[in-house]
């Protein structure tokens, strides 16, 4: 018999057989549907696959399931609730911040990571905390923008 | 600019990728009509003759349809990968109609529902499709008008549409909408004489911002991209892969994989694929597999590359030629020779080529993140040997494209596998074989010799283009004697390569720019004044002053140590002039962006916000090829295979930008790709004016900024 563990997704307690050699980023995207959360680059190199794990911006691709038993985590479908917009994704719709959208959730995920710690950031810290999350179609002017709005309303 | 706020704070969500199959699409319908077919014959009607004749359909149903509830479904082939058509078509449509905004829903690139379409690629959608769409719009409307008009026993003339509400001009109480009016009717009627489009003075949602129609979705995670779809059944598939270009499979031993729990595997002649459930176990399993291969490879790397294409057996094609160039040569008083070498670049979008293939009954049936769904759909037919009715496409959201996914392997092996095993297969790229199969943007070779008569006018320009693509490789400056030929030659590269955003472009502009900018320093000009007095176009003139205003320019010569450049460009109809300040680090050799400021004349601008928003991501994608964008290869080996050894632009680097779209009420040309022409140009000559080094090859690595410095010490 499989180990199974157990750990909080989007708010639910949630239970999965351990497998070994599974990342989080695909039992995210194939065992609980949650596809929003991309497949990138496998590496950790660009961010598409950015999670909130325990309070803190990690790259899901790079996350052994056993490292997930017991923690609480956050991906871009559970920043809504009830259908209102999290203050990050509001900002990022009304500042454009986007294009293709495939980035945008990694984005999204990693600026509430950063404000999470840095509630008020300064343009720097944004930038540097941003600095490692890819965007092809060259969105950064308005994230930069989108995350210094968030990061006024925003109440961690 | 006309009005550069967002027009308004709703706008309608759209999602191409909503699940439609045949009964679906029924549904979506509703029980409205069609205007002029039967539910039932519009599907093997119009539209699906148009994609089988491989043209655009005259019939206008095949673009859009009316609803009982008022929606209007506009169909098009072509696909949204951001560049914001999801958007701007809706505003074309509803304006054109006289309909709610809200009412427009999107259907694009389905190759069995869209009316036929090449592919979305040379920012051609608003300019090239953009006049049949609203031609097509244009005989709905009068026709609408016209049977609204019967109904309400008056004549055409005496109505008015608006909001999708026929009314009698003098009596507003007297209407019928779009929906009442089409429910349950079965009319076929077309107009003899095709309403004109309206004119640009008519237009009340053309010419207005909006925000991305997918931007609510997208924030929220639910675009569906092709890696997101799930079927009961679906099996991941790794395919072994050469490890160079020029490598050919002579033997695959699978047995070790075969052991593994869950694995099946799938081959056909070369294709040799692990599947599982779990794309992990496949990835897995495909180590496992021992495989032989016999080499032949081109002996030729990135740095041997250029000294091979200019060897390389050529054809020649003079692109253009007036006057002469000996004659050119004994009128100038200084003659300027140079040779610009670019790099091959990849167009690494953030999505890897990804496809979902499956069988419904006897069809193969596959969603891919392609560029040219009809493309795709004739080479999997050819492919399988199938006819184009038994294989549909159908293209979700893409995650960028660029014109990297104008190439669909990936939708083929899915296709093939899917045909195999009879069961959904998922193939989606890793990123290494994104780089590997990608159609990068060609290294190339520029030869310019250009001459200056006394006066400070260009009396000689001879253009010499290799393998770049001839695409804004002609002058765009008023010379007498002139002449622009381009060499291509098929199997010079060992590697595929293709169309990057503005194909040949960013070359040609950057060679152009900069030898204008070392004619310009030479004689001693201002490089902005040096440009006016050789332009006779006064839309580059135009987008030059406004950058210039824009920027605040102040005339000096170059070098100045300000670290300003300047150049500009013509690409898919549109005139674009940059200009931008860099400060260069002399001593590790880093360039910093400080500023980039940008005019364009597109004509008619459909949605300003978006088409700046367009600029905004060609300067910073521009940065890339600049500074630091360059495949690594050895032979057929392509040593890049990630991003940590290939840098694209990052945070850091975002320089402050400006942008300004010239108001122009003039036919509508392409937004997608020209403001990223000028940035190799435009940064190499800001390079020279903050330390006189000139840069000959792009990307201007901090290695290669530094031995152009040396040289000038």
């Amino acid at each position: 018999m499989a180990e199974i563990i157990q750990f909080e997704l989007n708010g639910k307690k949630v239970e999965i057989p351990l497998e070994k050699g599974q990342t989080l980023l695909w039992v995210l995207r194939d065992n609980f549907n949650l596809t929003g959360t991309k497949y990138g680059c496998g590496e950790g190199y660009c961010g598409a696959c950015t999670v909130i794990i325990n309070g803190e911006a990690v790259r899901s691709c790079g996350i052994a399931m056993e490292d997930v038993a017991g923690k609480k985590i956050t991906t871009i479908e559970g920043m809504s609730v009830n259908g209102k917009l999290h203050p990050v994704q509001q900002a990022f719709v009304d500042h454009d911040a986007l294009q293709c959208g495939f980035c945008t959730p990694g984005m999204i995920m990693n600026a509430y990571g950063l404000l999470l710690k840095t509630p008020h950031p300064s343009r720097e810290q944004i930038i540097e905390g941003m600095e490692d999350n890819l965007c092809r179609c060259g969105a950064h002017v308005r994230i930069i923008e989108a995350i210094e709005s968030a990061s006024k309303v925003l109440k961690v | 600019m006309k009005d550069n706020k967002y027009y308004r704070d709703e706008v309608p969500e759209n999602n191409p990728t909503f699940e439609v199959d045949r009964r679906d699409f029924v549904k979506l319908l509703g029980g409205g009509l069609f205007i002029y077919f039967q539910l039932g014959s519009f599907l093997t009607g119009v539209a699906a003759e148009a994609a089988q004749q491989r043209s655009l359909p005259k019939d206008y149903n095949a673009f859009i349809h009316i609803s009982e509830d008022g929606t209007v479904t506009c169909l098009v082939g072509k696909i949204e990968m951001g560049q914001g058509i999801i958007t701007s078509f809706p505003q074309m449509v509803a304006d054109e109609l006289d309909a709610p905004l809200e009412s427009i829903k999107m259907i694009m690139g389905d190759t069995e529902l869209c009316p036929y379409d090449a592919g979305t690629w040379g920012s051609l959608s608003t300019r090239q499709l953009g006049p049949s769409l609203l031609a097509a719009v244009a005989e709905a409307r009068g026709v609408l008008l016209s049977l609204g008009a019967e109904n309400l026993g008056a004549t055409p003339e005496e109505c008015s549409i608006e909001n999708g509400v026929i009314f009698i001009k003098n009596n507003k109480n007297k209407k019928v909408s779009f929906g009442q009016l089409t429910k349950g009717k079965k009319i076929e009627k077309y107009l003899d004489v095709k309403p004109k489009i309206k004119d640009f003075s008519e237009f009340k949602i053309r010419g207005k911002s909006f925000r991305h129609a997918d931007g609510v979705i997208k924030v929220k995670g639910e675009a569906m991209y092709s890696g997101d779809f799930k079927m009961p059944g679906m099996l991941y598939a790794k395919i072994l892969r050469p490890p160079s270009h020029g490598a050919t499979l002579v033997k695959a031993d699978t047995s070790e994989a075969e052991k593994m729990e869950g694995i099946s595997i799938a081959r056909d002649k070369e294709l040799v694929a692990v599947l599982h459930r779990d794309i992990e176990k496949a990835e897995a399993a495909l180590a496992k597999v021992k495989a032989e291969y016999k080499f032949d490879e081109m002996k030729v790397d990135d740095q041997t590359v250029f000294k091979h294409m200019l060897e390389f057996p050529s054809d020649a094609k003079v692109v253009k030629s007036s006057g002469d160039i000996a004659t050119g040569k004994s009128a100038s008083d200084q003659i300027f020779e140079s040779e610009f070498h670019n790099s091959y670049v990849a167009h690494a979008a953030m999505e890897t080529h990804t496809a979902l293939g499956f069988m419904e009954g006897d069809k193969v049936v596959v969603r891919a993140s392609t560029q040219t769904p009809f493309g795709t759909q004739d080479g999997i037919a050819r492919e399988l040997g199938l006819g184009l009715d038994k294989v549909r496409v159908i293209p979700p959201f893409l995650g960028g494209g660029f014109g990297g996914k104008t190439m669909f392997r990936q939708a083929i092996e899915a296709a093939r596998l899917t045909k195999i095993t009879g069961k959904p297969i998922m193939v989606l790229w890793t990123r290494k074989e994104a780089f590997f199969y990608d159609n990068f943007r060609p290294a190339a070779v520029i030869k310019i010799t250009s001459g200056t008569d006394k006066s400070g006018k260009i009396s000689l320009w001879d253009y010499h283009e290799y393998f770049a693509g001839a695409r804004g490789s002609d002058t765009i400056y008023d010379v007498p004697n002139a002449k622009t030929t381009s060499y291509s030659a098929k199997d010079v590269h060992p590697f595929l390569t293709g169309a990057w955003r503005a194909p040949g472009n960013n070359t040609n502009t950057f060679a152009r720019e900069s030898q204008i900018e070392m004619m310009a320093a030479k004689i001693g000009t201002d490089p902005l004044d040096f440009r006016l007095k050789n332009l006779k176009d006064e839309r580059m003139i135009g987008v030059l002053k406004a950058v210039a205003e824009l920027f605040g320019w102040s005339p000096a010569k170059s070098p100045s140590g300000r670290g300003y450049g300047i150049a500009c460009g013509f690409d898919a109809g549109s005139y674009v002039a940059h200009i931008a300040e860099v400060k260069v680090d002399q001593t590790t050799g880093k360039i910093q962006v400080v500023r980039v400021a940008c005019a364009q004349d597109m004509g008619y601008c459909i949605n300003p916000e978006g088409s700046i928003i367009q600029m905004e991501g060609c300067i910073t994608m521009g940065m890339g090829y600049a500074l630091t964008e360059e495949v690594k290869f050895t032979g057929g080996d392509i040593h890049t295979a990630n991003f940590g050894t290939y840098q694209l632009p990052q945070f850091s680097w975002v320089p402050k930008i400006q942008t300004k779209i010239l108001e122009k009420n003039e036919a509508p040309q392409g937004g997608g790709e020209p403001a990223i022409i000028c940035m190799g140009g435009v940064l190499a000559n800001a390079v020279f004016d903050a330390c006189g080094a000139r840069l000959y090859q792009l990307p201007m690595t901090p290695e290669r900024v530094l031995g152009a410095i040396a040289k000038v010490k």
